[in-house]
């Protein structure tokens, strides 16, 4: 994706490639399915029932604010050119996206296939938004939903757009002239000659996502009765049907990465492929020799993880080096989600485990399987960018996560009450439950504008009344 | 009269269903329960994580008859719903002092 940088050297105007733009526009819409619905199924199954419409919200809600803030000032802080110290970019250059409408002056075609910025714009907007739902998972259950609202908008920006920028936009974790990468090992014909490696979002979304769910597990605390009470996944098909969205969806995310519709995008395809079958296998197969069963939260659970190691790594290996990328991301995101348990964090619905641990081992596999330029070709240079660049974004995330997230607990507070908590949140911060099994306890409708202000203690003098 | 209320495991419903039909029972009520016995529960695993599952599904069958049909009926239940292994079941007979078809408004045995 950092090729794409180059258009703003373009001197004849790049003609638009109607191919191109096809597939981008079918990307775009592919990444918006793997977190509307496929991570809020994925993730809403994970969760106790008492929790699922909560669950789902927190990818939902953001999803909406995203979407504004990314054209307001997102796209402007993550791609616009005019660069602040490598770490972010001027909020106000595209601020509306003005400037590149349909015949505007500027930037209206990417020179790199010859899409129109706009897509390129939307296509960018899913990823900012799945990054952010990604990291609910480490909160189920427990926190206020306009908290959680305001986080997203903070972290978005404070912490997402940076590090797109850094990573995509040309900042200090790119191929630039200007970047680590460059200053380590030099530059070739204006550029690093050892460029770091993240295709589609190894340490942008992932790295990026585990870390801070990590920070959020510590600072906003366990859910009550973590460890001792059974909280298992209340809905397992669930669980797998929204693997199944997030993997059909994630071929938007990883060959919709090359930015046109070539062979590039198809070795993304077969990589994101073959990756995760690995994954899948590497994962049941640890179960198998630990616990004697192969799951089906296994299954799934090893899909995700395949596809979060391969996402840095799709357009840089072979397909044989992605089976060695997923089978070992597998094994490993299944070795690490019983951590929380002896740590005592409640990363509840394993964000570290899976994407952390995944997205920091498909960044560093590139040092390795990286065709021509990784360990396996003779080339120790590109493990080293690799590690910088994830450790990096690791220290990035975790301070900018922490001010964010001390700030908020400071002022708003993360936590809800105790006795919501034990109720369920779905009641208490949305006056919903996820299933009606039919008309007991049903109560009775009262009209809008005669209700009265708290749903749940009018649900009590309903019961009340019937009995 | 007499309430006969049967927890048996989920799967034998159909062929419970069958014997007591095949019997003459006319009518039954069936729901879904869960409970434990000395069997306990049993253990499930989630990303590596072991839950104890206390309350095992089971299905609650309830059929009122007359006094001189209950230990048969009993019987037919216990017969059919029997594999032999733990967590069979249980199956117990209350009196019933009236019942009532809401239909008709008529009491007693006829109303079975």
């Amino acid at each position: 994706m950092s090729s794409l940088l180059a258009f703003a050297a373009a001197e004849p105007p790049p003609t638009l490639d109607s191919g191109n733009t096809a597939w981008m526009l079918t990307s775009a819409a592919l990444v918006l399915f793997m977190t509307i619905p496929g991570l809020a199924l994925f993730y809403g199954g994970l969760n106790r029932s008492k929790g699922v419409l909560n669950m789902m919200m927190m990818s939902f809600g953001p999803f909406g604010l995203i979407g504004v803030i990314y054209v307001l000032w997102g796209y402007s802080m993550s791609f616009g050119s005019k660069d602040i110290g490598g770490i972010i970019a001027s909020p106000l250059e595209f601020w509306g996206l003005k400037g590149m409408l349909p015949g505007e002056p500027g930037a209206t075609v990417l020179q790199d296939g010859g899409i129109p910025t706009l897509i390129f714009v939307g296509f960018q907007f899913t990823f900012a938004a799945i990054t952010v739902a990604l990291i609910s998972g480490a909160l189920s259950d427990r926190v206020k939903f306009s908290t959680w609202m305001v986080f997203s908008a903070l972290w978005v920006t404070l912490a997402y757009f940076p590090l797109a920028h850094m990573v995509w936009g040309g900042g200090l974790l790119s191929g630039s002239a200007d970047g680590i990468a460059a200053k380590l090992f030099g530059l070739t014909d204006g550029a690093a000659t050892i460029a770091p490696i993240d295709f589609a979002g190894g340490t942008v979304v992932h790295i990026n996502a585990g870390m801070a769910g990590l920070v959020l597990a510590l600072i906003v605390g366990r859910r009550k009765g973590f460890g001792k009470v059974p909280m298992r996944p209340h809905n397992v098909t669930l669980v797998m049907l929204g693997s199944g969205i997030l993997w059909f969806g994630w071929y938007g995310f990883n060959a919709g990465s090359a930015l046109a519709a070539n062979d590039s995008a198809a070795l993304a395809w077969v990589n994101t492929t073959v990756a995760t079958c690995a994954a899948m296998l590497g994962w049941l197969v640890v179960e198998k020799l630990r616990e004697g069963h192969a799951t089906s939260v296994g299954a799934a659970s090893g899909i995700v993880a395949g596809l979060v190691a391969i996402t840095p790594a799709c357009g840089n290996v072979t397909p044989l080096g992605a089976i060695g990328v997923g089978v070992i991301a597998g094994a490993a995101a299944a070795m690490a989600v019983g951590l929380k348990y002896r740590l005592g964090f409640d990363d509840s619905l394993d964000v570290v485990g899976v994407h952390l641990v995944a997205g920091f081992w498909g960044t560093i596999s590139l040092g390795i399987f990286a065709r021509g330029t990784g360990l396996a070709y003779g080339d120790w240079r590109q493990l080293v960018v690799q590690l910088i660049i994830a450790l990096v974004a690791l220290v990035f995330t975790a301070v900018v996560t922490t001010v964010i997230a001390l700030a908020l607990k400071a002022t708003m507070g993360w936590r809800i009450s105790e006795d919501d908590e034990v109720a369920g949140i779905d009641q208490a911060e949305h006056a919903e439950s996820a299933y009606d099994f039919g008309g007991r306890g049903a109560g009775r409708v009262s009209p809008l504008g005669q209700h009265e202000p708290d749903a749940r203690h009018h649900h009590e003098i309903d019961s009340e009344v019937h009995a | 009269m007499k309430l006969v209320t049967a927890i048996i495991k989920p799967f034998k419903l159909d062929e419970v269903k069958e014997a007591l039909e095949a019997y003459g029972i006319a009518g039954m009520t069936v729901s879904e329960s869960s409970g434990y016995g000395r069997q306990r529960g049993h253990s499930e695993v989630y990303r590596g994580a072991e839950y104890t599952v206390d309350f095992v599904p089971k299905v609650r069958i309830e059929v009122i008859v007359e006094d001189m049909d209950a230990a048969a009926v009993v019987d037919v239940i216990v017969k059919t719903a029997q594999t032999g292994r733990i967590g069979d079941g249980k199956v117990w007979v209350m009196p019933v002092e009236d019942v009532v078809r809401v239909r008709t408004g008529e009491h007693g045995p006829t109303a079975l």
